[in-house]
């Protein structure tokens, strides 16, 4: 029988603490997550038309000129209501925070060449797939402002099962 | 002299059908059928003049390949025509036994491909709300205390064709293959959050891959501390590519989506980023409009793999019944199983260890008197939770979800001995 145990140590006062601290100025540069009080959004600002021409060179070849899906997921112009069996989810029926759009297109779009669009361009990009879900009109601007303002209809739609 | 034992041609049924007890597999010298898929063929060779027996073998490999005879026993890949980087590659479950998944096989799901990452130029950022935020390299984070375990990580649209009206008739893994059952061996996340020190309002972790889009997803931050590791190693070694590599979450008993892959951040806050994974995918359209969001425990379910769709049954015989089960909310207690479509039930033998949130192998012996048949599984775990009756799923959930479908699985047999999916 050993005399005196070890002292029992905590895992954090185990741990070798090799972690280095984080450069804030790297850390603001980059992509990071955009919450739905709109917090992680950058300066800048897109319109409506702007977003369209975007669209029509990025995007419509997956998801359809009208942005009524293709070989990729329709984005827009919702028939059926979510009450259907068969329900449309679009950004428009569907998504309950506009910020995901920001969120989802800076580092996920184009497919080809993700992370790669301005934050002007996301913005834009925003405004028109906002507009052709008929959520915002056509003189819109997105910016880091009004993004996160705008209400989504599907906005209360969701129950949260394991999360508070 | 040893007693004379009954055969189990004429021991009697302990539920209908013809399921009969599983301590039969106690039995030594148990003589069990096995169900074939129906394109193999096996061809007998007379063992006298076999060319092994008398040339060399091959030389050494610096990495080992399965038999050129298995490699049929592959993933089965799904993916998007215009993006093949997205999409899904399924486990071959009926083709495999035991619980553990070999690594070239276990299941995928990608958004925008396979990165292709160089371990020297890849970090772990822990920010956002934490004290001091920390980079960690993988180098350093190879210096942490480590734990390994057997888990499985299941993709939250696993068996989604089970919400389909008729069913569908493919084999089993490629229904239900998007389970896998790995020893993970990591660091444990708890250790990295006390070195940086969380704040407070602190209940959210948003986790974020590298790949090819940054994947994001949240998890609570209770979750996080309990049990989730920055999983490092698989099956004992490195993550494959495919798997993460150079680190992953790993996430026990939640939904695959969660376990992110290639992982480079992870911000804590006291909100959910509301990413597009976690509000336009994995949530789960009801009958009434709304969705179920932040479904993160995938549920207690089982499935027989043999005998199972696309195999047959040569003629009557014994059985082995077998298959898997598993909870994303801990052990499974108890499988049974039907032969008479749901009428009668018979507890399954488990092979152990029963591990909490890993795959747990099931058995029972079967006598199949040529008839038509159905077969059907049920698993309950430790906590009193039950795998639902495809119907009873449906009237409550409808079946828009697509998401985190765990009805019983039923196989017909008809009485050519051929194994179809059936309602």
């Amino acid at each position: 029988m050993s005399g005196c145990a070890a002292p029992s140590l905590t895992p954090q006062e185990n741990a070798p603490h090799l972690g280095r601290p984080a450069d804030p100025q790297v850390l603001a540069r980059q992509r990071l997550n955009v919450f739905p009080d709109g917090s992680g959004l950058p300066t800048g600002r897109g319109t409506v038309a702007e977003g369209g021409a975007l669209y029509a060179r990025h995007c419509a070849a997956c998801h359809g000129r009208d942005a009524r899906g293709g070989s990729a997921e329709e984005l827009a112009g919702a028939v059926r209501p979510l009450n259907d069996p068969d329900a449309d989810r679009t950004i428009g029926s569907y998504w309950p925070h506009a910020t995901t759009l920001f969120d989802f297109i800076r580092r996920a779009k184009p497919m080809g060449a993700p992370g790669t669009l301005s934050a002007d361009e996301v913005y834009a990009l925003c405004a028109w797939l906002l507009h052709a879900n008929g959520v915002v009109p056509a003189d819109a601007v997105m910016d880091a402002q009004s993004l996160p303002a705008v209400r989504m209809p599907n906005r209360d739609g969701f129950i949260r099962i394991e999360a508070d | 002299m040893p007693a004379r034992r009954p055969s189990p041609h004429t021991l009697p049924e302990v539920a209908g059908g013809g399921l009969l007890d599983r301590r039969l597999f106690l039995r030594r010298g148990l003589v069990l059928a096995t169900a074939t898929a129906a394109a193999h063929t096996a061809s007998a060779t007379p063992d006298d003049d076999l060319p092994w027996l008398h040339e060399p073998g091959a030389p050494f490999t610096p990495y080992g390949q399965p038999s050129p005879h298995e490699r049929l026993t592959a993933r089965r890949i799904g993916a998007n025509r215009a993006v093949p980087g997205n999409g899904v590659s399924f486990t071959p479950l009926e083709e495999l036994e035991g619980i553990i998944t070999p690594n070239g096989l276990h299941f995928e799901r990608h958004h925008n491909g396979v990165p292709q990452i160089d371990p020297a130029r890849h970090t772990l950022t822990l920010h956002g709300r934490v004290k001091q935020p920390l980079v960690f390299d993988v180098k350093s984070l190879l210096r942490y205390p480590m734990r390994s375990q057997l888990l499985f990580i299941e993709c939250g649209g696993n068996s989604n064709a089970g919400w389909h009206q008729s069913p569908i008739q493919r084999p089993a893994g490629s229904v239900h293959g998007l389970i896998s059952c790995a020893e993970w061996t990591g660091v444990p996340l708890s250790v990295l959050l006390d070195e940086a020190g969380v704040e407070p309002d602190a209940r959210w972790v948003i986790a974020e891959g590298a790949d090819a889009g940054a994947m994001n997803m949240s998890i609570p931050l209770a979750k996080m501390r309990e049990d989730c590791l920055i999983g490092l190693y698989q099956n004992g070694e490195r993550l494959r590519p495919e798997q993460g590599y150079p680190m992953r979450l790993i996430v026990p008993g939640w939904e695959g989506v969660l376990h992110v892959k290639w992982l480079q951040r992870l911000e804590l806050s006291a909100q959910p980023v509301m990413s597009r994974n976690e509000t336009a995918k994995y949530t789960e359209l009801l009958p009434s409009g709304k969705a179920r969001q932040f479904t993160f425990t995938m549920d207690c379910k089982s499935l027989i793999t043999s005998p199972s769709h696309g195999q047959s049954l040569k003629q009557p015989d014994i059985y082995q019944v077998s298959g898997l089960a598993w909870s994303g909310h801990g052990r499974i207690r108890r499988v049974e199983v039907s032969a008479d479509g749901g009428r009668s039930w018979a507890d399954a033998a488990l092979d152990g260890p029963v591990l909490p949130r890993c795959l747990t192998r099931f058995r029972i012996p079967w006598r199949w008197n040529g008839q038509p048949a159905v077969l059907k599984s049920r698993a309950i775990d430790e906590r009193g939770n039950r795998q639902p009756e495809r119907a009873a799923l449906v009237a409550e959930r409808g079946r828009a979800g697509y998401f985190h479908y765990n009805g019983i699985v039923a196989w017909a047999i008809d009485d050519d001995g051929r194994v179809s999916h059936t309602y």
